[in-house]
């Protein structure tokens, strides 16, 4: 369970959050819509502790992410993320991508981190690619790789930042087709989108975001088709 | 007006000599390489640490290698130590003296490199799990490796040719150093350093080549 306490975050004079209160259940995927700069992305690099936060707390199955005595590094374990850019690492193929953490940070033999490696991106779709580089890949194949990287640490909760806003609308789809299946599967999801046919799709709740505080948080049904807050009517509108 | 007679055939005699001479050469040149490399490595972590003893350090290091002479620092090692009760023989000051030569360059090429790296690199590393060191040595290092690697050989040469500056701190086995001693013997100034100059030239060109093709073997994507 991931709890949201009150979590105020500036950069410099700007307040990106302020003061956001969210629970996360196990199993659940949640989508997080809103405009550019209403801190939406922000909210999950926070969640992961790669940002620091001003005030308030989050707590991922009891342990305190910005306490001091949190090990990150353990914690991030459990919590994987993937960005809008996929940050694939261009020096390793494909496969070494997908092994690298599992062996250095898990400490697993070669066999092992391959054998999950090769699973993982079996799942996402790219057993053909193995031995290439990400530099001769779509962006759509470099994001499911990256999707795969962080999988292969059996993560039991998944961050998604964007990650289908920096491919050419062709990609998009294979994408959400990997986030989708992952839903299935029962992985707990935070997504944050702008890809609202999918958001309505496959979440359980769809959180609206507004100039850093959480405007309106309901089922998709009601929050896509009865909206109650004036700015998610607008924010509704203009992207229909 | 030009009375001078070569000698090649007397002075070919010494090759073999002069040839040792050049094993020591490339032995401080490779040493000093690989000392320099991994300096400039450290080097490059202080500069990054945002920690401002070490960084300070840092940059003071690779300031006083770049805009000093070469000469200066292998004196410096030798001469300048001395006065301070530190004796180092002619062979350790002039790899004394390379080797910061080395660290300030490479550390220098390394920060350009590293400014093609993008930071979201290191994020998602760390977003892995790795530390932040994790993160260096596993992804930020070897691609900052195989950007600076151009510069990197070039310096790898220009270590060979400044190992050429020992004979000014009483370095004799070198191939400059052995070269000195053969021309101060014959007075055949001409055809010794001709003759050292080829050799300097051939170990130049082989290492440039050889780590060419290092580089396409290693650098595949």
């Amino acid at each position: 369970m991931i709890e949201i306490e009150n979590v105020r975050k500036s950069f410099g004079e700007l307040e990106v959050l302020k003061g956001i209160n969210l629970t996360v259940d196990k199993g659940e995927v949640l989508t997080v819509i809103g405009g550019s700069g209403s801190g939406k992305s922000t909210l999950l690099t926070c969640i992961n502790g790669l940002e620091p936060i001003d005030a308030g707390r989050i707590v991922i199955d009891g342990t305190d992410v910005h306490a001091k005595s949190t090990n990150l590094n353990k914690l991030r374990q459990k919590v994987g993320i993937v960005f809008q850019q996929w940050n694939a690492f261009p020096h390793l193929t494909v496969l070494e991508n997908v092994m690298l953490a599992p062996r250095k940070v898990l400490g697993l033999s070669k066999a092992e981190a391959e054998a999950i490696a090769v699973r993982q991106l079996t799942h996402v779709g790219l057993a053909e690619k193995l031995s290439v580089y990400p530099n001769r890949m779509s962006g759509g194949q470099q994001q499911r790789m990256a999707i795969a990287r962080a999988l292969a640490m059996s993560p039991e909760y998944m961050l998604f930042d964007e990650v289908t806003s920096a491919l050419d609308p062709m990609l998009v789809g294979e994408v959400l087709d990997t986030l989708r299946m992952l839903a299935s599967e029962g992985m707990t999801m935070i997504c944050v989108t702008h890809e609202m046919k999918f958001a309505r799709e496959v979440s359980d709740r769809v959180a609206f975001f507004h100039q850093g505080v959480m405007a309106e948080i309901a089922p998709p049904e009601q929050l896509f088709d009865a909206p109650q807050h004036a700015e998610t009517k607008k924010f509704l509108a203009a992207t229909h | 007006m030009f009375s001078y007679t070569f000698q090649w055939k007397q002075a070919l005699k010494a090759l073999p000599q002069m040839l040792d001479g050049a094993l020591v050469t490339l032995q401080i040149a490779l040493l000093s390489m690989a000392i320099g490399l991994v300096i400039a490595i450290i080097l490059t972590l202080f500069r990054m640490s945002g920690n401002r003893i070490l960084s300070g350090f840092a940059t003071a290091w690779v300031e006083i290698a770049r805009n000093t002479p070469a000469l200066f620092q292998i004196y410096m090692a030798h001469f300048g130590l001395g006065s301070f009760g530190i004796h180092l023989s002619p062979f350790t000051s002039l790899l004394v003296g390379i080797v910061f030569n080395n660290a300030g360059y490479l550390a220098e090429n390394f920060r350009g490199a590293l400014k093609a790296i993008p930071d979201t690199q290191t994020r998602a590393g760390r977003s892995l799990g790795m530390s932040s060191l994790q993160a260096f040595r596993l992804i930020v290092m070897p691609q900052m490796l195989r950007i600076a690697f151009l510069p990197v050989t070039n310096q790898m040469v220009w270590a060979i040719l400044m190992t050429s500056l020992g004979v000014t701190v009483g370095m004799n086995t070198d191939l400059t150093g052995v070269t000195q001693d053969l021309n101060a013997r014959s007075f055949r100034t001409f055809e010794f350093f001709a003759i050292a100059a080829v050799i300097y030239y051939v170990i130049a060109k082989a290492v440039t080549l050889a780590a060419r093709a290092f580089a396409s073997r290693m650098f595949r994507y």
